[in-house]
């Protein structure tokens, strides 16, 4: 699976000393390969998390497209687009994500119930167990630490086995340990053959990463491979 | 019932407190919707019942009698009293033109029945020549009545075969009465033999306020429906000048005063039930728009698991919808509890001609009463559903970062 960016941007109306147009992205090409872990760097409000949520499929982009195996994202309906959103990409957001009205593993089945399909509970609970969340699978999420939350949260992102993995800052509420489990974990998602995009302030992801980009000021820069 | 269907039900759950508020809400609407419009009904289906008792054109009765209040507290509003004429002025009356069918009544008011906390009306009808009360008196009772037979208004604690005795006669209760919603469901009614005797013990028991009457010359009153040809305003005018001592009364003159409260009753309802839905719709409005707010970002993490935002509106929808039905039920439920038992303290309460529909009209008020909730709540939870629709999922997700 190929998840390809051409000539993307993003462009927002704000209110500027100069100008009411504030550019988020600007105009770039990206690739993520299946098999590798593809780490993005950069200063808060570089426009990292904007780059991934056109990734993910839930930000259209001011120009360009995006192809996932040949299929423009963005040609898709709303409802295919959804589907194909559900099926192949698991996205991780930023900050505590959970629908309080339902338990742990509940919010973890969530991509295959909100289908009406089969929970795959018994994919859920390994996967709770290897990022130590099994005891919490019967909790309610009002009842868990930031950590417990994010860690449900990829848990959730990982339960279909999608091709594409879209992380923005996994490991922001977790302590060091946490951090190095879920790295560990991401890496070997990519191993097992996903694209896994993660964004992140954490200079230990250096080390997992397959390629490194950084973003400045909305440009993007590959500074490793 | 797999999650994907049960998310609404979850939602709602989830928020006990919120939940309960909305079903709050859509009872009082529904309550209002559907008590209003049966309290509106069963009056005017009161009043339809009176009309059709009285079921004569002209009333003529002695001119004492019509210090109006009077007669009309008898005649409508279920007080007792008593008032006679000479026999003569009935055979005047007979005599005008323009009488087409004519029946004289008579009439007497109980010191104490058995069977009733206070005194009760007994109108004493002539079966040979009676048009008004016979005909709804055959819908219970198919035989003639016998001296001493007594036929009892719905609303009388007595049954068929129990005995009542007026001024020291007994009387045996043949029939009782379907229930019309106006004061004849607290009236005896008996034919001429039997109430001229039992006029008679009144006045051999010294009880009647009249003492130098024969209840064989006597009336109370000559009901009468004019012939084809003639209005009923020349008759009353023709009868008011050429027979002395009576007044001839337009029956539907006498109902125009209940007829007018009953129509400030309805618009009251009416306008209280325009308000309460147009107050509904609003607030509902406010308390969908306010839940759906505080729940942003759990539509937005629906989006990200693979949601379209017509499946997220749908939620809205549903859940507004649930709560609706709920609440629609409740409130029928509590209107039923409050009507039906206690429709007579209603109508004491009024002091106008009360009477449920049938149960057919019953169950459409139910179905407008649930579908007035259902689409308001709709109405209400539309706007929220169409701005979760439009969510911008990628700014939400940031928004507590």
């Amino acid at each position: 699976m190929l998840l390809k960016a051409e000539k993307i941007s993003k462009e927002f109306i704000r209110e500027m000393k100069n100008t009411n147009r504030f550019l988020a992205v600007q105009e770039t090409d990206f690739v993520l390969e299946s098999g590798s872990l593809t780490v993005l760097m950069g200063r808060s409000g570089s426009g990292k998390s904007t780059f991934l949520n056109m990734l993910a499929g839930l930000m259209m982009p001011s120009s360009g497209k995006i192809l996932l195996n040949d299929t423009d994202m963005y040609a898709l309906s709303d409802k295919e687009l959804s589907r194909f959103r559900n099926q192949h990409i698991g996205v991780i957001p930023q900050g505590q994500t959970a629908l309080h009205s339902l338990n742990v593993l509940e919010n973890v089945c969530l991509p295959y119930t909100l289908y009406g399909e089969d929970a795959h509970q018994q994919d859920a609970l390994q996967l709770m167990e290897k990022l130590d969340i099994l005891p919490l699978q019967s909790a309610m999420p009002s009842e868990l630490s930031g950590g417990e939350l994010r860690r449900m949260a990829i848990a959730r992102a990982f339960l279909r086995k999608p091709d594409i993995i879209l992380a923005d800052e996994p490991t922001s509420d977790l302590d060091d340990e946490n951090t190095r489990i879920v790295f560990s974990f991401l890496k070997q998602s990519a191993q097992d053959g996903s694209a896994v995009l993660v964004v992140t302030h954490e200079n230990d992801a250096v080390q997992y990463a397959d390629s490194i980009f950084r973003m400045n000021a909305g440009l993007l820069q590959k500074t490793s491979e | 019932m797999k999650l994907s269907k049960s998310l609404p039900f979850r939602n709602l759950a989830g928020k006990p407190v919120r939940t309960v508020i909305l079903v709050l809400l859509t009872v009082l609407l529904s309550l209002t919707v559907f008590g209003g419009t049966l309290m509106i009904t069963s009056l005017k289906t009161g009043l339809h019942s009176l009309e059709s008792r009285l079921g004569a054109d002209i009333m003529v009765v002695p001119y004492e009698a019509t210090t109006k209040s009077n007669l009309e507290n008898i005649v409508l509003q279920g007080a007792t009293g008593y008032f006679y004429m000479d026999n003569d002025k009935y055979h005047k009356i007979l005599e005008r033109e323009g009488i087409g069918e004519v029946s004289a009544q008579f009439f007497l008011a109980s010191t104490s029945a058995g069977c009733c906390s206070s005194a009760v009306q007994i109108i004493g009808f002539d079966p040979e020549t009676d048009f008004t009360i016979t005909p709804w008196i055959k819908k219970s009772y198919g035989k003639e009545l016998q001296k001493y037979d007594v036929v009892v208004g719905n609303n009388l604690n007595i049954f068929v075969g129990d005995t009542m005795t007026f001024y020291g006669t007994e009387c045996h209760v043949a029939a009782k009465l379907d229930k019309t919603g106006t004061s004849f469901d607290t009236t005896v009614f008996t034919n001429q033999e039997t109430i001229k005797a039992l006029i008679q013990s009144s006045l051999d028991l010294n009880m009647n306020t009249f003492q130098n009457i024969d209840p064989e010359q006597v009336v109370s009153c000559v009901m009468i429906n004019v012939a084809e040809g003639y209005t009923v305003e020349d008759v009353v005018n023709d009868i008011n000048i050429h027979v002395k001592k009576v007044k001839a009364i337009q029956t539907k003159q006498m109902i125009s005063g209940i007829s007018d409260s009953l129509a400030g009753v309805s618009d009251i309802i009416g306008i209280l039930i325009a308000v309460v839905w147009v107050l509904g719709v609003v607030i509902l409005l406010l308390a969908f728009t306010m839940s759906v707010n505080e729940r942003k970002k759990e539509f937005a993490v629906l989006r990200v698991v693979g949601a379209s935002r017509k499946r997220l509106a749908g939620i809205v929808m549903q859940e507004a919808l649930l709560t609706c039905l709920l609440g629609s039920i409740i409130g029928i439920g509590i209107g039923m509890l409050v009507i039906f038992p206690f429709n007579q303290l209603i109508e004491e309460q009024l002091n106008l001609p009360f009477l449920l529909p049938e149960a057919g009209k019953i169950i459409g008020y139910m179905i407008s009463a649930v579908l007035a909730s259902v689409i308001a709540g709709s109405i209400s939870a539309m706007a929220s559903a169409f701005r979760i629709s439009r969510i911008d999922t990628a700014l939400i997700l940031r928004g507590d970062n």
